[in-house]
């Protein structure tokens, strides 16, 4: 009881830590990157949610900001870079393009950024106004803080059937 | 002094190369892209290095391929425009003017457009030319290291994104100008608020200007570095600042004028010696015509009951809302209008006209229906990127970056 | 606006140039595809000429094309009529110092899509000539680096013939855990 108790917490305050000091990684590619720019630009300053910081390797950054179309030549690419971020991480897709495809539904453009890789929060926008972005961005802390982002849940299921695993072979035994 | 420079920074070009002094390299294969930070787009470049010199780099664009042609094929003429404002979204409103001509110029209408139409054309157009070419060398800027001038510019091109968002409705994706006119008259007092902004805006020029003309690492990395011949600039097509800075005298707001441009007075500054530091120059040279353009233009405007801000002419604009609310033509007009689109003459034409980045052409058949049969975009970006792999031969990785933040390749036009 | 230079073709080449014309102020000369590089060579070169900028190149896929023939009347393009030329390359040029324009436009047939490459007079026409292969898969002859461009190599087919569908799409990569609902 008591351990566990501690554990809890202990999560807490790290996820607390953690939605403080979110490390982005900025995958941009298209329109949406001019109002990812006036985001981080004096006016509306993503500082103040402590995510100002663009790490430009993936390895250091737990937040993946799709900042505009992917395309089918794209995605391998993207695909890579989810995969070289550690977890815990992250994933918005920033405006519709990265969402659902938008208005562009050919054969060079997915649709939607989620057909690669899993996204946490999207943001509807064509570019999304900047407002838009810093309030997906307090949705995500508050997931964070919550522990529903998708890694974390992932890590929990992963968890939680391997404590079945061992609980079933300990029985079997 | 001069050994521990090479040792330092090695041998910065080809005439140094000591054959028998140097030890035996071998090339290496460097990827760059498609997901790098100094890339303002998407795109890839295989390099092939000697040391940190460029023997060869295989520029592959291709990654925001969007299909503007092929959208626009399967939309009606007016729902083409917010394809076009995501070409270059940098400078949306000269994209939408540039196909609105094209249009007007295979309906046969374009000297029917009313003059003040014209007049808000050109205002929103310099407009846009003012935050392409804020955004391209804030941005390069920054990624010298001067992160100072980056945020100044941002602010600037905060305060004419605010005026272009009360003119249209969107901060950056505007969908504007339609054929024939533009959607809606520019709301009361606007063109003062212009005005004063573009006081600002000079301010903030003068700023930039002491921080970057002179100062010693921007000079460094820019001058001399990325150096384009006229002949070889005239035979790869350069246009705009890139192609002027080499010395061109090509704009095509002067040599083959279009809209109110004979009208108005302004100069086209031209660079020397063709490398990046000429471009800025250009670059920066032409915010201030525009904003002379502009003060000219708020003299002009015609004002008054009898200005329209788009042609009056029931094939090609939208019947006023309240018509098409009480009286049937009206609402069968405006109905015809949406779903079968404006009914173009079946024909061909090509129409230019003086992007952010250079010339920036439309070439569209029409097949008598309500939607482009093709409509084929010549980008700037396109043409002058395919200029990069000549320029970069023999230069040091790290000069990739004030080559491509100069040339001011955007993804979405170069992709299309 | 320059007709002087449709004048100036059709007298100097003339059974290599099919037909002239002028729709919308623009000068389209159709050329005979084995003297295309005579012509181009001549326009470049001759100081009266002196298209020294190559502008761009791009294809129209006339399948389904409705555009006025001979008599004016509209009416949709015959490609058998036309010897099955089903498309038309156009490249457009500029002179810097005279400041005009001309287009040239070379027929094709879909079974034999090649034109020779320009790419030795316009340095410009190497990406426009690369881009419209990968379109429309018009093979340049001489060209130096003919692949694709915007799309991938696994990439089969051209997109911006008429005949591919609009959203077929060739997926490089999925998520493993997608819902099998895309095609």
């Amino acid at each position: 009881m008591g351990l566990e108790l501690v554990t809890t917490q202990l999560e807490k305050a790290a996820n607390w830590g953690r939605k403080f000091s979110l490390f982005s990684y900025p995958f941009v590619t298209a329109c949406c990157g001019m109002e990812f720019m006036s985001v981080a630009a004096p006016k509306y300053d993503i500082a103040r949610f402590g995510a100002e910081f663009p790490r430009f390797s993936p390895r250091q950054a737990d937040l993946l900001m799709i900042v505009g179309t992917i395309t089918e030549k794209q995605a391998p690419a993207l695909k890579r870079v989810y995969d070289q971020m550690a977890e815990p991480k992250w994933v918005i897709a920033f405006g519709v393009c990265a969402s659902t495809g938008g208005f562009y539904q050919n054969y060079h453009a997915t649709p939607g950024a989620d057909q690669i890789i899993p996204v946490d929060v999207y943001i509807p926008g064509c570019p999304p106004r900047p407002e838009q972005v810093l309030d997906a961005l307090m949705l995500l802390m508050s997931r964070v803080q919550d522990a529903r982002g998708h890694s974390q849940l992932r890590h929990k299921r992963e968890k939680l059937v391997l404590e079945q695993q061992r609980a079933a072979g300990a029985l079997e035994e | 002094m001069a050994d521990l420079k090479t040792l330092v920074l090695g041998r910065k070009d080809v005439q140094d190369m000591d054959e028998e002094q140097e030890l035996p390299s071998e090339l290496m294969t460097i990827n760059m892209g498609p997901s790098h930070p100094a890339m303002h787009g998407t795109v890839r470049i295989v390099l092939t290095v000697d040391g940190e010199r460029i023997v060869k780099g295989d520029i592959q664009p291709g990654y925001l391929h969007r299909c503007f042609e092929k959208e626009s094929e399967h939309a009606t003429y007016t729902q083409v425009f917010p394809y076009t404002d995501r070409l270059n979204y940098v400078s949306p409103m000269i994209n939408n003017v540039g196909y609105a001509m094209a249009v007007e110029k295979l309906l046969g209408i374009t000297k029917d457009i009313p003059r003040r139409a014209e007049y808000v054309r050109v205002i929103v157009s310099e407009v846009s030319r003012i935050t392409d070419h804020l955004t391209c060398v804030g941005a390069s800027a920054m990624e010298l290291g001067g992160f100072t001038p980056f945020l100044y510019f941002l602010k600037a091109r905060e305060w004419l994104y605010v005026l272009l968002e009360e003119v249209s409705g969107a901060r950056l994706t505007h969908s504007y100008v339609r054929v024939g006119g533009v959607s809606k008259d520019l709301p009361d007092g606007w063109m003062d608020k212009l005005l004063a902004r573009l006081d600002e805006i000079e301010a903030v020029m003068v700023e930039v200007e002491t921080m970057l003309n002179n100062n010693k690492i921007f000079r460094d990395r820019m001058a001399g570095v990325g150096v384009f011949s006229k002949e070889d600039a005239i035979s790869f097509g350069l246009t705009g600042p890139v192609g002027r800075a080499c010395g061109i005298d090509y704009d095509v707001r002067k040599d083959f004028p279009y809209s109110i441009y004979p009208e108005l007075e302004f100069d086209v500054p031209l660079g020397t010696t063709g490398d990046c530091y000429d471009r800025y120059l250009v670059r920066v040279e032409e915010i201030k015509q525009s904003i002379r353009i502009l003060r000219q233009c708020a003299r002009q405007l015609p004002t008054g009951p009898g200005e329209r801000h788009i042609i009056d002419d029931p094939r090609v604009a939208l019947p006023p809302k309240r018509d098409a609310y009480n009286t049937i033509e009206s609402m069968i007009r405006h109905f015809k209008h949406i779903v079968d689109g404006i009914k173009v003459p079946a024909g061909e034409a090509y129409t230019f006209v003086e992007g952010g980045n250079g010339e920036l052409g439309f070439f569209i058949v029409a097949d008598g229906t309500g939607r482009p049969f093709k409509c084929y975009v010549r980008s700037p970006s396109f043409v002058h990127l395919s200029s990069v792999e000549k320029t970069m031969h023999n230069h040091l990785i790290a000069d990739i970056v004030p080559i491509f933040g100069m040339i001011n390749m955007i993804g979405g036009e170069c992709d299309k | 606006m320059s007709q002087k230079v449709l004048d100036a073709l059709a007298k100097k080449f003339g059974d290599a140039v099919e037909r002239t014309e002028t729709q919308h102020g623009d000068e389209v000369a159709w050329i005979k595809r084995d003297k295309l590089v005579e012509v181009a060579t001549w326009l470049r070169n001759d100081p009266a000429m002196a298209f020294d900028q190559g502008m761009f190149v791009t294809a129209i896929d006339t399948l389904d094309l409705r555009r006025p023939d001979a008599n004016g009347a509209i009416r949709v393009v015959d490609l058998e009529a036309a010897g099955a030329t089903r498309f038309e390359v156009c490249y457009q040029l500029r002179s810097l110092r005279h400041r005009h324009r001309v287009r040239l436009k070379i027929r094709v047939t879909e079974a034999d899509p090649r034109v020779p490459s320009m790419t030795g007079l316009w340095s410009s026409f190497i990406w426009q000539e690369r881009e419209t292969f990968d379109m429309y898969g018009i093979k340049f002859d001489g060209h130096p680096d003919l692949r694709r461009i915007y799309l991938y190599e696994e990439f089969v087919g051209y997109p911006l013939r008429k005949d591919y569908p609009k959203d077929k799409r060739q997926p490089l990569v999925r998520r493993s855990d997608l819902p099998s609902s895309e095609s």
